[in-house]
């Protein structure tokens, strides 16, 4: 199996695997851990709330797995900000005890954005700024749109691959050894963001 | 920057793409497919499909047609009409939709609104909004998709609007009665008054005859997304010719 697209009960699987079909990649929207242990490259999408999202994968019993694969990541939107140790997102939930932890893979944590007034969700097409080259960004330049939905973000730090700005700027695609992420939609963001997809299955197991 | 969204809507009536004026003399348009491949290859930022019969008629959209719309696509799309549940949401969403809309169910019970939001997160839970302005002041209607079933609130739209995004609607779209259908330009008074009171995007609805409407509305009211169907459907504005001109005037514009 080429692509595992972890089953974390978010709502957005589908749009995720069609990306991968119109690639031509083989993919499989699972939640078998021999199934994620066998495959070269592993997508973890996201959508809903960090804390939601994390008790669905420990239900799952996918954390252990997940925190220990070799393989090429992908995490996308909330996808990418469970990689991270924790988020701001849910905080203030009665049993939370402060911070939500994510999957601690990634150093740093997950802010509530400050848009500067303007309107949040940050909803719709932004442009990727600040690219470092790597081979994920082939081919894409910078100003190239790519569609975001969140209202939390990635602190810039030195596992930014490429920026973004909305009210200030974030880490729209990060990566650190052999884990990436982007906080936009690849799937939903046209040529670019299938030309990311195509790059990440390119990336070596 | 982010840019202005442009945002085709394509009404749905038993199984084709249908436009009326004013809501009334629904005519075809096309088939579903072949018109969201369109929209995405002349550049839309979103598509949104509405089942304007849905709430009337007291049934749900198959999700049969959404998830082949979302194999094609690679933009993003809202799917609206008569969802009322949890569970209709969520079929939607697995179909592969990226947003889903409620309007008239809303309404009748604002609850859902909640519900929705807690179970998908708000991003991908959109409210319509169906205004119209009489002496001086906007108000609320349902079940605008037959003229026969459409009814008065009692809801002011300001009010419902900053309930809605308080129960957890992460954008308003606010389709402006009154400029329905007739080309005249967006309603930029009333969008204007919304602006101020939506934490959260808004997108127009309603109006849009000409390029210099579009220019208008997003300079003039701050939205962050125009909708129009007419307009479209039958080319009277192409999207590509639409799009730079905008980015032309100096509006953020993904072309």
């Amino acid at each position: 199996m080429a692509v595992a697209i972890v089953d974390t009960g978010c709502a957005n699987l589908a749009s995720v695997a069609f990306a991968f079909e119109r690639l031509g990649a083989s993919h499989m929207v699972t939640r078998d851990i021999a199934v994620i242990e066998r495959a070269d490259h592993i997508v973890l999408p996201g959508v809903g709330t960090m804390p939601f999202a994390l008790e669905k994968l420990r239900k799952r019993g996918l954390v252990d797995i997940l925190q220990n694969l070799s393989q090429p990541i992908l995490g996308i939107c909330l996808g990418m900000q469970m990689l991270f140790y924790g988020s701001e997102e849910g905080e203030a939930g009665e049993e939370a005890g402060g911070e939500v932890k994510g999957l601690g893979l990634i150093n740093g944590k997950i802010v509530h954005m400050d848009a500067h007034g303007a309107p949040l969700p940050h909803m719709g097409w932004n442009t990727l700024e600040n690219l470092v080259d790597d081979p994920l960004l082939g081919g894409i330049n910078a100003e190239d749109y790519v569609y975001f939905v969140h209202s939390f973000a990635a602190p810039i730090s030195d596992k930014t691959l490429a920026t973004t700005t909305y009210g200030q700027a974030f880490s729209a695609i990060i990566k650190q050894g052999n884990i990436y992420g982007c906080q936009f939609h690849p799937e939903r963001s046209g040529q670019t963001g299938a030309k990311i997809l195509a790059n990440f299955l390119k990336v070596k197991p | 920057m982010l840019a202005r969204r442009i945002i085709p809507c394509l009404d749905v009536r038993g199984g084709r793409v249908v436009k009326g004026v004013q809501f009334r003399n629904h005519e075809d348009v096309g088939d579903i497919l072949d018109l969201a491949l369109k929209y995405r290859d002349a550049g839309a930022d979103e598509l949104v499909f509405y089942d304007i019969t849905a709430s009337v008629d007291d049934r749900t959209i198959s999700p049969d047609w959404i998830s082949k719309v979302s194999g094609l696509l690679d933009i993003p799309f809202c799917v609206a009409g008569g969802i009322k549940s949890v569970e209709a949401a969520r079929a939607r969403l697995e179909a592969g939709a990226d947003k889903i809309s409620v309007n008239s169910p809303a309404l009748s019970r604002p609850g859902l609104i909640n519900e929705l939001s807690d179970a998908f997160g708000k991003q991908c839970i959109v409210v319509g909004i169906d205004s119209y302005e009489k002496d001086g002041i906007y108000r609320v209607k349902s079940h605008t998709g037959s003229a026969d079933a459409m009814r008065e609130t009692g809801r002011k739209t300001l009010d419902w609007v900053q309930e809605a995004v308080a129960r957890g609607a992460g954008e308003i779209v606010l389709n402006c009665m009154n400029m329905d259908g007739v080309r005249t330009g967006y309603d930029i008074a009333q969008l204007k008054v919304v602006r101020r009171v939506c934490a959260v995007p808004l997108v127009a609805s309603g109006g849009a005859g000409s390029v210099f409407h579009f220019e208008d509305v997003f300079k003039q009211a701050g939205i962050d997304g125009a909708l129009a169907a007419s307009v479209f459907h039958k080319n009277i504005i192409p999207i590509p010719i639409l799009k730079s001109e905008l980015k032309s005037k100096g509006i953020e514009i993904r072309i």
